[in-house]
C-alpha cells in the first residue's frame, strides 16, 4: 500500500509533466515555419485585438498561396492571452519554447507588451507590435511597427496651431502609461513653443469612464476663455463612444473645439453615429480612405476574407501587413528564420505601406511612417485633410522628455545597444543584457 | 466500514499531498536542470514557470477554502490579498534592478523617471532589503484583512453582504492601483526584474527554486492547515461556520475566530501573491480585477470546498484547462470555463474530492448487492 | 464668343426659371463655382465667401450640399450637387442631370476651416429670410463667428427685425463683431460688453476674456467686471448642474440596479449575470434599428419604442429560463448561486461575442435624443433627460406592479413566508420564475436606455454589475425606495465629488465610503423589518 502510493506521488508527477510535454504537437516542425498569433479573443481586449489575428490569418494565407516562404508553408499558431497580463508572458513562452514559432505577431496594450519582453528577451525570440505606444523602450527583440509619440502626436499639435491657429490645448486621457507620457512630451513641446502653461488644461479620467459630463462641461468652459482651443484626446477604448456622444450632444462641433484622437480609429468609429462628430479629427498613419492601388487592394483581400464588406481596416492592421511583409522579405535575404539572422537583416529592410510610398525598419527598430490628419466624416471614415511631406522617422527616446533626451538606440554591429547615452557614452541596458 | 475507510483515507491524504508535491516537483526541476535539451524526458523552462504559477495559485486557494469552506465567509477579495503581496514583491525586485534599468538612475524605477518623478516615494523605503520586503509580503495584506475583519465581523456583516464589500474592496483598490499618482506603475504595474536575492531570473536554475520554493511554501501552509482544522480551534471554526448564534450562545468570542482566520488567510494569500510574481514577471493592478477573485473561489468549488486538498487539486485542474484551451480552442475557453461553474455548483457540490467518497459508497453498494467479498482485483472497480 | 455663349444659356436658363438677376451676377457666381474644383482649402474657402457675396439663391443649396459633403466637381470644373439618393443636379441652376453621371466626378474636400467659412456665409445668407427660424439661426451663426467685415448687413438686419428674439441675438452678434474690431471705439466696445454681459453665457465670456485680455484700460476693466457678474452666477448654476449630473448619473444606476434589486433584494438570489441581461437589452435593440434601417428606416424615431417591450421579453425569457434550469437548484444556497450565475455570465458574454462579433456596435439616438437645450445656465442633453424620466417610469411602473397587481400580492407572498403562501394556494415555484424573469426583463429594458449612452459591446454588463450591487445593498436589500434613493445618493455623490477629487479619486473615495457605511449599517439605508429578515 505505501509503495503504491509513492507510485502514485511519482506517476502524478510524471503525468504533468508529460500534458506539459505534449502541449507540443509531434515533431512536425520541419515541412512548415510557424508564426505565432498573441492576441487577445476574449475579455475586455477583444474588441480591438480579434480583428488583428484575423488579419494575420489573411496575410499568412495569402503567403501560402504566394508559395510560401523559403519554399515551406507558413503554419499560423493561434494562442489566446484573454486580455490577462500575466497570461500573455505565459502564452509566448509556450509559443516560443513549445510550439518554436519562428515570429511571433502580437500585443496591443503597453502592458502586454511590457509582460512579454522579458520572455523574448530571454527566448531570444522576434515580436512585432503594431499598436502606436507611448515610445521610451527598444529591444533587440521587439519591431515596432505602430507609431512612436513623434509620428502621431507631435505633428498632430502642429497642424492644429498652424492650421486652426490653436492656442489653448486641452490633453484628456484616460490615466495609463500611454496617454501619461504622450501627454508630457506634449507638455514640453507646447510649452517650447511658446504656450503659457495657464493655457494648457490636462484632465484624467479611468478605464471604461462612461459618464463624461462633467468633463465635457469643464472643456466648455475652459474653451470659453476667449482663445482658439482645441481638445487632444488620449482616451482610450471603451471610453470614447460615450466621449462623443456626450461631445455631439452638448453641442461641441468641430468648428469651434476640434477633437483631435490618437486611439480612436475606423474601427471604434463603427461603434458610433458620426454624424455629429464630422470634423474632429484623428492622426495615424493610415487612413481605410486612402485612395492609393495598394489600400484598395488590401480592402478588397479583406472584405473577401472576413466575408462582409461591412468590416473596417485600420491603423494596426496596417502595421501588421508592414511588419509581416518585412519579417517576409528579411528571411527571404537571410535564407533562414533563425532569429539573430533575420533580426540582422531585418534593418534596413523597406516594404509598401498602404498610404502610397515605402516604409523602412530602422536601426531603433522603429519604422519610418507618413503621418496623416484625418477629419471624421459622416460615414464614419476618417479623410484625410493634411499629410507630412515626407516619412517621418519614428524616435523611441523622445527628445522632449528630460530623461530621454541624450538616450539613442541602435541595434547595428558594433553599437548594438537599445539605450545609448551620447553623453556619457555608454550603454544603459549593457550590464542587464551583458 | 465505508466511515472507516473514509477516515483511513482522509489521513493518509495528509501526508500524501505534500509527498506528491514535493516529489513532483524535485522530479520535474531536476529533469528540467539535469537533462539535456534534447533528451526525449527533459522538462523545458515553459513548465517549470507553468507549474509554478499552479502551485501559487493553488496556495492562493488553500487560503480562500480556510475562510470559506472552513468558517463560511466567502470573500470575493482575496485576489486582493494575493496581489498585495506581490506588489510588495514586486516593489524588492523593482529596487533589485538598481542601475539596470534604460535610465540607469540608481534610486528611481524607469516608470518614474519618465514620469519625472523627483524622489522615491515615502512607502518605497526600506523596499530594497528583503527583509523588509518580506515583512511587507505578510503585513500588507494581514493589516488590511485585519482592519477590514475588525469593522465587517464587529458588525456582524455576513453572508452574500460580506461578499459584496470583499468585491467592492478588490474593485477600489483595482481602480487606486491604475492610478499613475499612486506611484505603482499605474496600469502597466511592476516588470522587467533582474534578480532576487543576487540570484538572476532569468536562469533555469533560479526558476527551479522558485518553483521549489512555492512547493515548500503550499506543503508547510497544508500541513499546518491540517493541523489547525484538526485542532479544538478548528473544530470551533466549524462550529462558527455550521451555527454561528449557536456557537456564541455556548460563549465562543465568534469575531475573534473569525478574525485571526481571515487575517491569517490573507497572509497565506499575500505570501502565494510574493511567490507569484518572480514566476510570471510581472505584477499590475489586473491581480485586483473582481473577476480573478471569483476564479479563484470556483478552484475551491471545483476541486471541493471544506477539504484541504480540494484547493489545489481544483487550483491545478482549472488553470491546467485554461492553459489547454486557450491554446487550442482559444474562442471555446470562456464557454469551458462559465459551462464548468454551473455544472461543478449544480451537480458537484462537493467537487472533485468529493467524487471519491460518493465512489467509493457506490461500490460498497454494488458489492453488498451482488452479495460477495471483494475479491483482489475486480473488474467492476475498473469502471 | 464663349462668353457670350454662356451668357445667352444662362439668360434662358433665367427666363425659364423667372428670374430678374443680371447676367453679371451670374458671371460672379460662375467664376466662385470654378473655384470649388480644387484640391486646396484655401481656394474653396474663398470660392465659399465669393459665393456667399453675391447673394445669388442658389448659394444656400450649393453651401449646405459642400457642408454635408454632397457637392462634387468634374476636371472642367463643372460642379454638382448630389441628392440623397445619388442622382445629380447641376449646382448653378439646381436642375436635375440628365443621363449617365460624368466621369471623374470627386467630392469636394472640406475641413473645418471650409465649414466655419460656410457657417458664416450661410448667416449672412440667411440673414433677410422670410422664415423667422432660418433668421434666427443665421443670426446664432453670426454670433458664433462674429466676421466685423459683417458688421453692417447686421445692422440692416437688425433695424428691418421685429421678432423681439432674433432682434436680441443679433443685437448680441453685433456687439461680439464690434468686440472683435480693431478700430471700434471704446464707448462702443464699453456698451457692447454691457449687452454681452447681459446674455450671461459661457459664450458671452469667451468674448469678454478675449476683450479683456487685449482691450485698452477702460474697455478690459469693464469686461473684467463682467466677467466677474458672468462667473458668480455661473458658479450657482455649476451647483446646479453638478447636481444634475449626479441625478442623471443616479438615473443610470437606478436603471442598472432595479432590476437586481428585484432578484437579489426580492428573492434573494445574487445573480452575478444581472449585467448580461442588461448587455441581452442592448443587443435587443441594436437588432431591432438594423432591421428598421434595412427595411423601414421611417420608422427609426420610434425603434426605442419598439425595442423596449422586445428588451423586457428576450431579458426575461432567459432569464426565466436560467431560473427554471438552473437556479431553482441552488435556492437556499445564495453562495453557490452567485458561482453559477457568475458562470452564466461568461458563458452568455462569449455567446454573444460569438454571434455578434467581439467590437462595438453603433446604436443610433433617434432624433428626439439627440442634441441639447439650455436651461438657464445648464446644458441639459435630451438622451440624458429623458433616461432621468425613463428612469422614473421603470421604477413606478414597478412599483405599481408589486403593490397593485396580483402577481406582486404573491411575489411579496412568497418572499415573506414562502410555506405559508404555498398553502394558501399559490404555486410558489411558478411566482419564483415569474419574479427572477420580470427582474431579468428589468435589467433588459435598461439595456434599452444605457445602448443611448454606453457602448454596446459584450463587456457592457461588466462595468455596471459592481456598482448595481452597491446600490440594492445601500439602499437596504428587499426595499425599492432605499434603491431609488441609494441610486441617487451615489449618483449625486460622484458627480459632487468629481469637479474636486477628478473622476478616478471621487470613484474611489464613493466606495470606501460605502464599504465603511454598509460595515456600520449592514442592512443599508432602510433596512427591512420584520419576519422576513432571517440570521
Amino acid at each position: 500500500m505505501v509503495s503504491s502510493t509513492k507510485f502514485k506521488a511519482l506517476s502524478g508527477a510524471l503525468m504533468l509533466t508529460a500534458a506539459g510535454m505534449a502541449l507540443a504537437p509531434a515533431a512536425s516542425a520541419e515541412d512548415t515555419i510557424k508564426v505565432g498569433i498573441l492576441h487577445s479573443l476574449s475579455g475586455t481586449m477583444a474588441i480591438s485585438e480579434t480583428t488583428l489575428k484575423d488579419v494575420m490569418l489573411m496575410l499568412i494565407d495569402e503567403q501560402n498561396k504566394k508559395g510560401g516562404l523559403l519554399g515551406k508553408k507558413l503554419e499560423a499558431v493561434v494562442v489566446d492571452p484573454a486580455s490577462d497580463w500575466p497570461l500573455f508572458a505565459e502564452k509566448a513562452k509556450q509559443l516560443l519554447e513549445v510550439d518554436k514559432v519562428a515570429a511571433v505577431f502580437g500585443c496591443w496594450t503597453s502592458v502586454s507588451r511590457k509582460s512579454v519582453l522579458p520572455v523574448f528577451e530571454q527566448d531570444n525570440g522576434i515580436l512585432f507590435y503594431p499598436v502606436q505606444y507611448e515610445g521610451e523602450e527598444s529591444s533587440k527583440n521587439v519591431f515596432y511597427t505602430g507609431a512612436a509619440p513623434n509620428q502621431q502626436a507631435i505633428p498632430a499639435v502642429d497642424y492644429l496651431m498652424k492650421e486652426e491657429g490653436v492656442e489653448r490645448w486641452v490633453l484628456e486621457g484616460t490615466d495609463y502609461v500611454y496617454p501619461r507620457t504622450t501627454n508630457k512630451i506634449l507638455e514640453a513641446y507646447l510649452k517650447a513653443k511658446g504656450v503659457k502653461p495657464d493655457d494648457i488644461m490636462v484632465n484624467y479620467t479611468p478605464f471604461g469612464f462612461s459618464d463624461w459630463q462633467t468633463e465635457v462641461s469643464k472643456i466648455k468652459e475652459f474653451g470659453g476663455a476667449g482663445k482658439k482651443t482645441a481638445v487632444v484626446s488620449t482616451v482610450n477604448g471603451d471610453a470614447n463612444v460615450p466621449f462623443y456622444k456626450e461631445l455631439g450632444n452638448q453641442g461641441v462641433k468641430a468648428t469651434d473645439i476640434p477633437v483631435v484622437a490618437f486611439s480612436v480609429g475606423e474601427e471604434e468609429l463603427a461603434g458610433l453615429d458620426t454624424k455629429p462628430l464630422v470634423g474632429h479629427l484623428a492622426a495615424w498613419n493610415y487612413f481605410m480612405s486612402g485612395e492609393t492601388p495598394e489600400n484598395k487592394a488590401f480592402i478588397d483581400k479583406w472584405h473577401a476574407f472576413i466575408k462582409s464588406d461591412k468590416r473596417t481596416t485600420n491603423d494596426p492592421m496596417e502595421a501588421h501587413y508592414i511588419g509581416f511583409n518585412m519579417w517576409v522579405k528579411a528571411v527571404e535575404m537571410a535564407g533562414t528564420t533563425d532569429t539573430d539572422a533575420v533580426a540582422d537583416a531585418m534593418i534596413g529592410v523597406s516594404v509598401p505601406n498602404l498610404s502610397g510610398g515605402y516604409s523602412a525598419m530602422l536601426p531603433n527598430h522603429h519604422i519610418t511612417k507618413p503621418v496623416l490628419i484625418g477629419e471624421i466624416q459622416a460615414d464614419g471614415q476618417l479623410n484625410t485633410v493634411w499629410q507630412t511631406s515626407g516619412l517621418v522617422p519614428g524616435d523611441e527616446w523622445s527628445d522632449y522628455l528630460e530623461e530621454s533626451k541624450d538616450l539613442i538606440s541602435d541595434w547595428r554591429k558594433p553599437l548594438s545597444c537599445g539605450n545609448f547615452n551620447v553623453k556619457t557614452g555608454k550603454c544603459g541596458g549593457e550590464v542587464a543584457t551583458q | 466500514m465505508i466511515a472507516e475507510k473514509l477516515g483511513l483515507f482522509r489521513s493518509r491524504l495528509g501526508w500524501i499531498v505534500p509527498l506528491i508535491i514535493m516529489g513532483g516537483t524535485l522530479l520535474v526541476a531536476a529533469l528540467n536542470l539535469l537533462l539535456p535539451p534534447d533528451a526525449a524526458l527533459h522538462v523545458p523552462g515553459y513548465v517549470i514557470a507553468l507549474l509554478g504559477k499552479y502551485l501559487c495559485y493553488a496556495l492562493l486557494a488553500l487560503s480562500l477554502d480556510l475562510v470559506w469552506g472552513y468558517v463560511g465567509i466567502l470573500s470575493l477579495g482575496h485576489g486582493a490579498f494575493f496581489a498585495l503581496g506581490g506588489y510588495a514583491m514586486g516593489m524588492y525586485l523593482m529596487r533589485q534592478i538598481g542601475t539596470r534599468g534604460v535610465y540607469g538612475n540608481p534610486v528611481l524605477p524607469d516608470f518614474m523617471v519618465f514620469l519625472n518623478w523627483q524622489e522615491l516615494p515615502w512607502y518605497w523605503y526600506g523596499f530594497d532589503h528583503f527583509a523588509v520586503a518580506l515583512l511587507m509580503m505578510a503585513l500588507a495584506p494581514g493589516l488590511l484583512a485585519f482592519v477590514f475583519g475588525f469593522l465587517a465581523f464587529r458588525s456582524r456583516v455576513t453572508g452574500v453582504y460580506l461578499s459584496i464589500i470583499t468585491q467592492a474592496l478588490t474593485y477600489a483598490l483595482l481602480l487606486a492601483f491604475f492610478r499613475n499618482d499612486m506611484g505603482f506603475g499605474g496600469n502597466n504595474g511592476l516588470t522587467d526584474f533582474k534578480e532576487i536575492l543576487g540570484a538572476d531570473l532569468q536562469l533555469a536554475g533560479t526558476k527551479a527554486c522558485l518553483l521549489l520554493a512555492s512547493a515548500a511554501l503550499l506543503s508547510g501552509f497544508y500541513l499546518f492547515c491540517r493541523r489547525m482544522t484538526r485542532s479544538r480551534f478548528g473544530k470551533v471554526l466549524v462550529a462558527v461556520r455550521d451555527a454561528e448564534s449557536r456557537a456564541r450562545f455556548l460563549g465562543y468570542r465568534v469575531e475573534s475566530y473569525k478574525l485571526v482566520v481571515f487575517t491569517f488567510s490573507a497572509v497565506m494569500a499575500g505570501l502565494a501573491g510574493a511567490l507569484y510574481v518572480p514566476q510570471v514577471g510581472i505584477i499590475n493592478p489586473g491581480e485586483f480585477d473582481p473577476a480573478n477573485s471569483i476564479e479563484a473561489v470556483v478552484w475551491v468549488a471545483v476541486g471541493g470546498r471544506g477539504t484541504l486538498v480540494g484547493p489545489i487539486i481544483g487550483a491545478i485542474l482549472v488553470n491546467f484547462g485554461k492553459t489547454i484551451f486557450t491554446g487550442v480552442l482559444p474562442e471555446l475557453w470562456l464557454f469551458a470555463l462559465g459551462g464548468l461553474f454551473v455544472f461543478v455548483t449544480l451537480f458537484m457540490p462537493k467537487g472533485v474530492v468529493g467524487l471519491w467518497p460518493s465512489l467509493m459508497a457506490r461500490l460498497a453498494q454494488m458489492r453488498e448487492r451482488l452479495g460477495y467479498q471483494q475479491p483482489q482485483h475486480q473488474p467492476e472497480a475498473e469502471e | 464668343m464663349k462668353r457670350l455663349v454662356r451668357a445667352i444659356a444662362l439668360l434662358v436658363c433665367m427666363v425659364i426659371q423667372g428670374h430678374l438677376s443680371q447676367p453679371a451676377v451670374a458671371d460672379a457666381v460662375d467664376d466662385s463655382l470654378a473655384g470649388f474644383a480644387s484640391t486646396s482649402y484655401a481656394d474653396i474657402e474663398k470660392a465659399v465667401a465669393a459665393l456667399a457675396a453675391t447673394g445669388d439663391p442658389a448659394a444656400t443649396a450649393i453651401l449646405a450640399a459642400l457642408a454635408d459633403g454632397r457637392l462634387a466637381y468634374t476636371a472642367d470644373k463643372a460642379v454638382f450637387i448630389k441628392n440623397e439618393d445619388g442622382t445629380l443636379l447641376t449646382a448653378r441652376t439646381g436642375e436635375p442631370l440628365a443621363g449617365e453621371a460624368p466621369f471623374g466626378l470627386k467630392p469636394v474636400k472640406v475641413n473645418n476651416k471650409v465649414r466655419r467659412a460656410v457657417d458664416a456665409a450661410m448667416g449672412q445668407l440667411t440673414l433677410s429670410s422670410t422664415d423667422p427660424a432660418q433668421r434666427l439661426a443665421s443670426a446664432e451663426a453670426a454670433f458664433h463667428a462674429p466676421d466685423p467685415a459683417q458688421l453692417a448687413p447686421i445692422e440692416a438686419a437688425l433695424a428691418k427685425e421685429t421678432d423681439p428674439r432674433i432682434k436680441t441675438e443679433l443685437e448680441q452678434a453685433r456687439a461680439a463683431m464690434i468686440l472683435a474690431k480693431a478700430d471700434a471705439s471704446d464707448n462702443d466696445k464699453v456698451a457692447a460688453i454691457a449687452i454681452l454681459a447681459a446674455r450671461g453665457d459661457q459664450d458671452a465670456k469667451s468674448f469678454l476674456n478675449a476683450a479683456a485680455n487685449q482691450g485698452s484700460g477702460r474697455v478690459a476693466e469693464a469686461a473684467n467686471a463682467a466677467l466677474a457678474k458672468i462667473d458668480r452666477t455661473l458658479a450657482m448654476w455649476s451647483a446646479a448642474q453638478s447636481f444634475y449630473y449626479g441625478l442623471s448619473l443616479g438615473s443610470v444606476l437606478l436603471l442598472a440596479a432595479i432590476g437586481l434589486a428585484i432578484t437579489f433584494g426580492v428573492m434573494g438570489v445574487i445573480n452575478m449575470a444581472h449585467g448580461e441581461m442588461v448587455m441581452l437589452g442592448a443587443y435587443t435593440t441594436f437588432v431591432v434599428q438594423e432591421a428598421i434601417r434595412n427595411h423601414a428606416p421611417f420608422l427609426f424615431d420610434y425603434s426605442l419604442l419598439i425595442a423596449t417591450p422586445l428588451a423586457f421579453l428576450v431579458a426575461g425569457g432567459v432569464g426565466m429560463a436560467i431560473e427554471r434550469t438552473v437556479i431553482r437548484y441552488l435556492y437556499g444556497r445564495p453562495l453557490e448561486t452567485l458561482l453559477a450565475t457568475f458562470g452564466l455570465s461568461l458563458f452568455l458574454q462569449q455567446a454573444v461575442r460569438s454571434i455578434f462579433g467581439p467590437t462595438n456596435l453603433e446604436v443610433g439616438n433617434p432624433s428626439w435624443m439627440s442634441g441639447a437645450f439650455d436651461l438657464g445656465g445648464l446644458t441639459l442633453t435630451y438622451n440624458r433627460m429623458w433616461i432621468i424620466v425613463f428612469a422614473f417610469v421603470v421604477f413606478t411602473v414597478l412599483m405599481l406592479v408589486l403593490r397593485r397587481t396580483s402577481l406582486g400580492l404573491q411575489m411579496r407572498a412568497v418572499t415573506q413566508n414562502r410555506r405559508m403562501a404555498a398553502a394558501m394556494g399559490i404555486r410558489t415555484a411558478w411566482v419564483d420564475t415569474l419574479t427572477f424573469g420580470l427582474g431579468s426583463g428589468v435589467a433588459g429594458i435598461a439595456g434599452v436606455a444605457l445602448s443611448q449612452i454606453d457602448n454596446v459591446s459584450p463587456n457592457l454588463g461588466q462595468s455596471y454589475i459592481i456598482d448595481s450591487f452597491m446600490v440594492v445593498v445601500f439602499g437596504g436589500v428587499g426595499n425599492l425606495w432605499g434603491t431609488l434613493v441609494g441610486a441617487l445618493a451615489l449618483g449625486v455623490a460622484n458627480k459632487v465629488l468629481e469637479p474636486v477629487a477628478g473622476a478616478v479619486l471621487g470613484k474611489i473615495v464613493v466606495l470606501v465610503l460605502l464599504v465603511l457605511f454598509i460595515q456600520r449599517k449592514p442592512r443599508g439605508l432602510f433596512p427591512q423589518k420584520g419576519r422576513a429578515v432571517e440570521s
